[in-house]
């Protein structure tokens, strides 16, 4: 007990921020990107929508290393596009915190397109028919008709694909490395305190962890319980 | 207010083809489910493209191939009402009368109000859709159409999912609405019932063609071809050989001999006699007297159903608390020569 509270005291949190901000900002990203893509998917015809939601849903499948692997020769400062990046903006990603970003909105996104993708499909193409014979703009029908009606499904989409976001670590540690105070997220972090054989740390930020899991599935499954009960006729 | 419709669209199984022109203010498009009914009142509201035509109301071209004319349903001002209202689910009532109404929050409120009030919708402006029963999110559904002030309102099957007792009582509510409606109204349905209450104006269709269009009355006097025959509900029809100009064989019937008022021209492939047509035969001797042979009774709450043995069809109406008919069932039934409705294919 007193080992552990010697830790806890000593516990360097930076790690805890650092996935926690890359959590909300790859979860920001990724909601705007993800209901974009999915409207855009949908309104695609056959065969070009099964091409497109195939490399749209290709990170989730992957291992992350693989993702990671594309991501380094995309963004390398050897390479074009970083090159690019660098001598135009000065924006580096590699083996930055802008690094950890790109990996988990990379890696996240895929969620958040596909719940996305499935809650409106699951919507009544009536009430958008409804909505233009009333003379709603198409904004208008899409941000007061269409987002609240698939409201349970978006929601579990974003707590999903914060807490992907929130635990990556194949993808950034490739991308971003680990780097404390810059680059080191909560999984990084136990990875690299296991190495040095200190089982106690690794062991108080898994249960970290898994407090914060916890925290998000109840969450998710308050909202989709609330969305049942208030309205049973949902098809 | 003006109507006409005069376009083409290519479908899986059959070419819609819709044409109709003329003053009518409440329409009724009759036909059986699947014969492109909904298609048509679709294209109508711009939720579905014609392939090619006209679709002009009250002067304005709504769609027009070959002005290259295809207004966007927002700039029809025609209301839709779904089969299943399409109430949005996230929005109380008063939110969703108020979808359509233009203008600034008082304005649209005050709108909400008195739809609110013209629906008896009074204590529900706070409940969501799933919270109404089925009349009152018809009702709902009726009150957001009318608040937007559309030219046209366009009903698709609006009691096709209603148990008997509301159908009854909603089609009367909207006989009461569509009277007060100042513009021109669409109905599509599959019932006879309905389209003969509600409409003034009828056209039947069927497999994507305009079969028959004309006065709701005179069309059901007078359906003159097989098809517009059984969508108003007749049930005895049967194949014919003239045998004179006014004296048929009915070759369903057992080779019946029958005696018609109408003349039998050329055209003339089937007749027609609607099951409550028929009159027990006064003597012997009567006019188109037909035997009642093996004839097979069912017994509904206000009318008898009798089959006879060459398959026709007779209704008579019956008291609720009598439930015998077989002793007073007449030996012969008659049918005057002008009931018999002379038909054509197509």
């Amino acid at each position: 007990m007193q080992d552990i509270l010697q830790i806890l005291a000593k516990l360097d949190w930076s790690p805890l921020y650092i996935s926690i901000k890359t959590g909300i900002v790859a979860t920001f990203i990724s909601f705007f990107l993800g209901i974009f893509a999915a409207r855009k998917v949908l309104k695609a015809s056959g065969r070009v929508r099964a091409v497109i939601d195939g490399i749209l849903t290709l990170p989730m499948v992957l291992p992350p290393t693989v993702a990671g692997f594309f991501l380094l020769l995309l963004f390398s400062r050897r390479r074009p596009l970083g090159i690019l990046l660098y001598e135009n903006f000065s924006i580096k990603v590699v083996q930055t915190w802008l690094g950890c970003i790109v990996a988990a909105t990379v890696i996240a996104f895929p969620l958040m397109y596909r719940n996305a993708r499935a809650a409106f499909e699951q919507i009544d193409p009536n009430l958008v028919y409804a909505g233009r014979t009333l003379g709603m703009s198409e904004m208008r029908i899409f941000w007061t008709v269409v987002i609240p009606t698939a409201g349970p499904g978006i929601a579990s989409g974003t707590i999903l694909t914060f807490a992907r976001a929130l635990g990556e670590y194949g993808a950034t540690s490739m991308l971003a490395g680990n780097i404390p105070g810059k680059t080191a997220t909560v999984s990084q972090r136990i990875a690299m305190v296991i190495q040095d054989g200190d089982y106690l740390t690794a062991g108080i930020w898994t249960i970290i962890v898994i407090l914060i899991a916890f925290f998000f599935i109840f969450l998710m499954n308050l909202i989709s319980g609330k969305a049942l009960r208030s309205d049973k006729k949902r098809w | 207010m003006q109507l006409i419709l005069d376009f083409e669209k290519k479908l899986e199984d059959f070419h819609l083809h819709v044409h109709h022109e003329g003053d009518a203010s409440r329409i009724g498009i009759l036909g059986a489910s699947g014969c492109g009914k909904s298609m048509t009142l679709r294209s109508i509201a711009g939720i579905e493209t014609p392939d090619r035509g006209l679709i002009r109301l009250g002067g304005r071209d709504l769609f027009d191939s070959s002005q290259k004319v295809n207004l966007r349903p927002q700039e029809r001002r025609v209301g839709y009402l779904f089969q299943n209202y399409a109430l949005f689910p996230t929005m109380t009532v008063e939110q969703n009368i108020m979808a359509g109404v233009r203008g600034s929050k008082e304005e649209r409120q005050k709108r909400a109000q008195e739809m609110v009030r013209a629906f008896q919708l009074e204590g529900l402006e706070k409940r969501r859709p799933a919270e109404l029963s089925g009349g009152q999110q018809q009702r709902a559904a009726l009150a957001r159409i009318i608040a937007y002030r559309p030219e046209a309102l366009l009903l698709d099957e609006p009691f096709s999912a209603m148990d008997y007792f509301l159908k009854e009582k909603l089609r009367l509510e909207m006989k009461q609405v569509l009277q007060e409606f100042e513009g021109l109204s669409i109905l599509v349905t599959h019932d006879r019932d309905e389209a003969y209450q509600l409409c003034d104006h009828l056209l039947l269709m069927h497999e994507g063609s305009v079969i028959a269009g004309g006065p709701t009355k005179e069309i059901f006097d007078h359906p003159k071809t097989v098809e517009a025959a059984r969508l108003t509900g007749c049930k005895n029809i049967s194949r014919i050989r003239p045998l004179g100009p006014h004296r048929i064989c009915a070759l369903d019937w057992d080779n019946l001999e029958l005696t018609t008022q109408e003349e039998v021209t050329d055209d003339i492939t089937h007749a027609g006699i609607r099951a409550h047509d028929f009159f027990p035969c006064a003597g012997e001797n009567a006019e188109n007297r037909i035997p009642m042979k093996a004839p097979v009774l069912t017994e509904l709450p206000f009318e008898w159903y009798i089959v006879l043995q060459n398959k026709i069809w007779w209704k008579v109406p019956k008291d609720i608390r009598s439930h015998d008919f077989s002793e007073s069932l007449p030996r012969a039934l008659c049918v005057d020569p002008s009931a018999i409705m002379l038909l054509s294919l197509l």
